[in-house]
């Protein structure tokens, strides 16, 4: 009836698992309890869950994100105290088959539900603004999108409850996630969480590209968009490529698990090193479609907190293309020690040493644009110097190891860690907090204080080379990445300051949410009604905060880059005023949720082996889907009337300031 | 009549990347086609697998000594004239005319049940005489690879009857005609993806 779910699967004799259910268990019905007493469902049914507008889409992306950034934070700091105390003899205080768990954890959710739904999430929000249209190209599929990959977060979260997670690292190699060395439900929750939140991810690639390449407002020919959209082009084009390339491999690896197939076991003539060819040339794309996007908002602020037009727009352009399909070509860099042969290992090193290149223009491009500018030192521009500085060294020891005999040392060292997270912090991570703190006020329509952000720049960055400057030295000597214990207690005291330093980002953490606490309490003496807080160059700062649902009353007629900017040059003339026409919106549709909620079903009967129940799902998303295709009252058309209202309403805000 | 031209011609001068936003139904062709890519390179990851593991018969049978050249010139044949008949059915669609629109519709299907169950009976047939997926890993590709491709069939031909019952209650309102023209799409991206599986598969065993 439950296949292979049972009491059993729920871990009652482990006190830390159990306590942290309880944590999550009490939030949430706090949080349930205060929106029911509140008597919030009405409006966050209507307003949000069901939105189709791409704005708060990206809002509840970005949100979601801050939301795992904390589960998987927790993550990290049990591993950094673990390997603080289980030196020489000592085994800390987490077992083997639990510390497997919460590594493979942190990568999967940090990567995943953090730095994925936080990039699409700005890009989402950003794109149609800077474009100056009106919404995605395709709104309804864009809060599909969303939902199946909040199914995937539920997926991750429930095998924190029930079951458990896998214990083979984030990409979960075989043979150790063949059915024959990993026999549980981890690797299955994996995959499905994965895979469910992968269409998503797909999905909205797809409606990204479409709308950059087929929307945008007149006269942006493509060498006047924004360059962040340059960036999220470039990303999204690589999420179409490589994305299907993930979820074919995991196809191959649910069927091995599942069917007794034979790609990637020992026997039969399966081939482990396939999956792991497979899996990187989805995963180093994977790379550059979270960093090119943060490359995008770094342009931006520097630009606007410099008050010059980005140096080197079209090099900038050039490069983050360049940077686009150089990553189909060096896959073969994160495994070296494959054994390939010299030949192929010198071609993938001189190709990923080749990728320094472009990023190397982007650098001086940003460090040009600062050059004789009028710069403010606001919050982003604070993440966007510390990035500056920290990328270059993560960027460094790349190159590093882009060297096949050096990497034959540092491979799977904590030397390897140290650098990825270089990058991934100093690069994706400082990216999108520049991002969420420059675009809030656009969001929200007041902007987020200033002296709370500036205090969890400083906790991040310096805690970031504390954490990981350490694990540099460490993995030199000779300490492997995924290690639950060692024996060497010479290592014990830079693990000790890798400690402090995940501490410290903790504090970084507190204060970003102290600061967004503070600034939502305070935030009537915070409003900006002018729309253009920073004094910004592109589109998304010509209309209201928040920008109305149909984002511009009269679109833009755009005439060069930064139009915005040229816009202010020429007092305004080419807004014009407001013309008097009816806009046609998209109608909020419940069917995203209604999807995510028949793919978790679906999802959890798959991973526990419950058929009917996976047949339930199966049946239920396609009724959901069936139901839509008869949908004909698709659209809803707000009045002139309203429109002019709201428009007036806003030039009279700006009037005042 | 006059005007019409006028702004066309206007129109022509204005770069197209400068004339803002495409019309609907280009901007719905055009994520289809990014859709249908992204299928397309799940197909090719299938493909890599397939000649990587094609020769990896664990002592059991190759594929030259499983194959059945007629029965698959019959799928062939099959599936190829499908994409006439469904060619026929779109330019019905375009011209409104539903009337021929149903029986090219028709046929379609016919032509793609019939592919099916041709593929049914050789999956039948392998998996009776015990060469399943389970047996070595070139048959484990080789389902996989073909099945993909036969579930897709299986995928387009519920479209299909889901479409047929659209035009009869909604009629061919742009809604609708966008949606057969992505249908239209998909069925003739199968073909493609069916002329790899025919040549590398099939006429490639060894």
């Amino acid at each position: 009836m439950l296949g292979k779910l049972t009491w059993a699967a729920i871990p009652f004799d482990q006190p830390i698992v159990m306590g942290t259910v309880a944590v999550i268990g009490l939030v949430g019905v706090v949080i349930l309890g205060l929106v029911t007493v509140k008597g919030w469902w009405a409006y966050l049914w209507g307003e949000w869950i069901t939105s189709v507008d791409h704005k708060r889409i990206g809002v509840m992306y970005v949100l979601l994100a801050l939301v795992m950034l904390v589960r998987g934070f927790a993550d990290a700091i049990m591993m950094r105290s673990q390997l603080a105390l289980a030196a020489g003899g000592a085994q800390g205080y987490l077992p083997p088959e639990h510390y497997d768990q919460i590594f493979s954890a942190h990568g999967t959710i940090m990567i995943f539900f953090v730095a994925m739904p936080f990039v699409v999430g700005l890009m989402n929000f950003v794109v149609p603004l800077q474009l100056g249209v009106r919404d995605v190209a395709f709104p309804v599929l864009n809060n599909v999108s969303f939902w199946l990959t909040a199914a995937g977060v539920l997926l991750v979260n429930v095998s924190l409850f029930v079951g458990e997670f896998a214990r083979t690292g984030w990409l979960a190699y075989p043979p150790l996630s063949e059915i024959a060395y990993s026999p549980g439900v981890g690797v299955d929750y994996y995959l499905w969480s994965l895979q469910i939140s992968g269409i998503g991810t797909l999905l909205s690639g797809i409606n990204l590209t479409t709308t950059i390449l087929k929307l945008r407002a007149p006269g942006m020919g493509y060498m006047r968009m924004p360059i962040f959209c340059w960036t999220a082009l470039a990303s999204n084009l690589l999420i179409v490529a490589a994305f299907p390339v993930m979820t074919a491999t995991f196809a191959m690896l649910l069927l091995d698990r599942y069917c007794g197939f034979h790609f990637f076991t020992n026997d039969a003539g399966g081939n482990p090193m396939m999956y792991v060819n497979l899996i990187w040339i989805w995963g180093h794309p994977e790379v550059y479609i979270l960093i090119l996007p943060a490359f995008g908002v770094f342009s931006e602020v520097v630009a606007s907190f410099s008050g010059k037009p980005l140096f080197g727009y079209r090099s900038m352009v050039m490069a983050t293309m360049a940077i686009c399909v150089l990553s189909f070509l060096v896959w073969l860099h994160h495994f070296f020690t494959m054994g390939a042969g010299a030949d192929v290992n010198a071609f993938f090193g001189i190709m990923t040493m080749i990728i320094a290149v472009p990023t190397g223009v982007k650098v001086f491009n940003w460090l040009f644009t600062l050059y004789g500018g009028r710069i403010r030192f606001a919050v982003p521009m604070y993440w966007t110097l510390g990035f500056m500085v920290t990328f270059v060294i993560g960027g460094m020891t790349g190159v590093l190891m882009a060297i096949p005999p050096a990497d034959f040392v540092l491979h799977n060292s904590l030397f390897l860690i140290a650098h990825f997270h270089n990058t991934a912090i100093g690069g994706v991570l400082f990216g999108a907090m520049a991002g969420y703190n420059y675009w809030f006020p656009k969001a929200f329509g007041f902007k987020l204080d200033e002296r709370l952000g500036k205090a969890s720049f400083w906790c991040w960055f310096i805690g970031f080379y504390l954490a990981f400057m350490p694990l540099y030295a460490l993995g030199l000597m000779g300490a492997t990445r995924r290690m639950q214990h060692y024996p060497d207690i010479h290592w014990q005291p830079l693990m000790l300051v890798a400690l402090s330093g995940a501490v410290l980002i903790l504090f970084g953490i507190g204060l970003t949410v102290a600061q967004l606490a503070v600034s939502i309490r305070t935030r009537e003496r915070r409003r900006d009604l002018t729309g253009d807080p920073w004094n910004g160059r592109t589109l998304e700062w010509s209309t209201s905060s928040p920008p109305p649902a149909w984002n511009f009353a009269r679109v833009p007629l755009v005439e060069s880059t930064d139009a915005y900017w040229a816009s202010k040059q020429h007092k305004h003339e080419q807004l014009g005023e407001v013309p008097s026409v009816p806009v046609v919106l998209p109608r909020n549709t419940p069917i995203g949720i209604f999807l995510a909620f028949f793919a978790v079903v679906l999802g959890f009967a798959l991973i526990w082996h419950i058929w009917w129940m996976a047949l339930a799902g199966l049946a239920g998303c396609l009724v959901v889907g069936l139901f839509h295709a008869w949908r004909t009252d698709t659209e809803t058309v707000v009045s002139a009337e309203q429109v002019a209202a709201i428009h007036g309403a806003s030039a009279a805000g700006e009037a005042a300031v | 009549m006059n005007v019409m031209t006028e702004t066309a011609a206007a129109a022509k001068t204005i770069p197209l990347s400068m004339r803002g936003p495409a019309p609907v139904q280009a901007v719905v062709g055009y994520g289809f086609w990014l859709f249908l890519l992204s299928d397309i390179i799940i197909f090719s990851a299938l493909f890599a697998a397939y000649a990587v593991l094609s020769g990896e018969t664990d002592g059991g049978p190759s594929g030259a000594a499983l194959f059945d050249k007629t029965h698959v010139f019959y799928e062939t044949a099959c599936l190829l004239a499908s994409s006439v008949t469904c060619g026929f059915a779109t330019l019905a669609v375009q011209q409104r005319s539903m009337l021929t629109a149903f029986p090219w519709m028709t046929a379609t299907l016919v032509l793609g049940a019939v592919f099916l169950c041709l593929e049914r009976a050789e999956f039948a047939h392998m998996l009776a005489t015990g060469n399943g997926p389970a047996r070595s890993a070139f048959l484990s590709a080789f389902f996989t690879l073909v099945g993909a491709h036969g579930l897709h069939v299986a995928v387009g031909l519920f479209w299909l009857v889901i479409m047929v019952l659209q035009i009869a209650t909604l009629g061919l309102r742009p809604m609708v005609r966008r949606r057969f023209f992505c249908f239209s799409l998909f069925w003739h991206a199968l073909d493609i993806v069916w002329i790899g599986v025919f040549t590398i598969v099939y006429l490639g065993a060894r």
